[in-house]
């Protein structure tokens, strides 16, 4: 990563100001020229850096289901379970986690009343228990990685 | 609980759901951003600005970001570390934990006992295993006798990572 790419990674995670040219705005902050910005955002994200650019959502507020649930699956059958989770295009991310509870997944559905019934259908389709955790209230989001 | 001023879910309009379907997959790399969306969805370029301001505004969107891949930067090690905190406490101290600079994200969760007893989850993220126990260690000060106890999971194995999509 080039000196210009670095600060533009720090920066970028921070929010991009909804002017008319945004990417001129944010050159001129770091001294740089627009082309520049665009041209190394497309090269961070074709080199996989960047795994996204654009906005990002608050799922809660858009009237949708979210939620964090985990499962614990003995280690002979974890990979069969695993499959059969992510077979569910509800299940946004899915982590092996070293604890009892071994199986961590986001669910992500278009309706609130969609989690539940998503939940019965894995517990169904693997025969173990998943435990439900939603958000009972969220504190400050900041994901940012400086490098 | 969201801190954001709320926009109630009826005035997501069907506009909104169309700029969201349009950028899910990212912004467009180019000097106007706001015409390029506006000629796919035949409106102006101040007309999608003004609604992108709005949408973060309500806190439908966080921000217009960069999303890293956190391992290509060498953020090798994702704890999520989890502390079993005292109910009547947990507001005032989860929204300190929250606001260390290291904490990437902070929730409240419900107990599950007997396999679950915590109920305050903290993302914390670093370069070595080492830095992240660092960190638990300052939020272990943070709770002080709060806390009966706590535990770092971290992952071994991505199974599956697509974001969240709407379906069209």
């Amino acid at each position: 990563m080039s000196p210009v790419e670095k600060i533009l990674i720090n920066r970028l995670q921070q929010g991009l100001p909804l002017v008319r040219h945004p990417y001129a705005a944010v050159a001129e902050e770091l001294n740089l020229n627009e082309q520049q910005v665009l041209d190394s955002i497309k090269k961070l994200l074709a080199e996989g850096v960047l795994t996204r650019f654009g906005p990002m959502f608050h799922a809660g507020e858009l009237g949708g289901g979210l939620t964090l649930a985990a499962m614990r699956i003995p280690d002979p059958d974890f990979e069969r379970v695993a499959a059969l989770v992510n077979e569910f295009d509800e299940v946004a991310h899915n982590y092996r986690r070293e604890h009892e509870l071994n199986m961590w997944f986001v669910l992500a559905t278009e309706t609130r009343d969609a989690i539940e019934k998503t939940i019965a259908a894995i517990e169904k389709n693997t025969g173990y228990p998943v435990y439900n955790m939603p958000k009972e209230q969220e504190f400050h989001v900041h994901l940012h990685f400086p490098v | 609980m969201s801190t954001s001023t709320s926009l109630s879910e009826a005035s997501i309009t069907e506009l909104d759901r169309k700029l969201i379907l349009a950028t899910q997959a990212g912004l467009p790399l180019v000097s106007d951003p706001w015409a390029e969306l506006g000629r796919q969805l035949n409106l102006s370029a101040d007309n999608v600005l003004a609604r992108f301001q709005a949408l973060q505004e309500a806190g439908v969107i966080r921000r217009v970001a960069a999303v890293p891949d956190h391992y290509r930067l060498g953020y090798r090690y994702n704890g999520m570390t989890v502390w079993d905190v005292n109910d009547d406490r947990i507001t005032d101290l989860g929204t300190a934990v929250g606001e260390l600079p290291f904490v990437s994200h902070c929730y409240r969760r419900p107990r599950h006992l007997p396999y679950w007893s915590f109920n305050l989850f903290a993302m914390v993220h670093g370069t070595t295993r080492e830095a992240v126990e660092d960190k638990a260690s300052q939020i272990r000060a943070l709770l002080g006798d709060a806390c009966q106890q706590h535990t770092i999971l971290y992952s071994s194995a991505i199974l599956k990572k697509t974001g969240l999509r709407l379906r069209r």
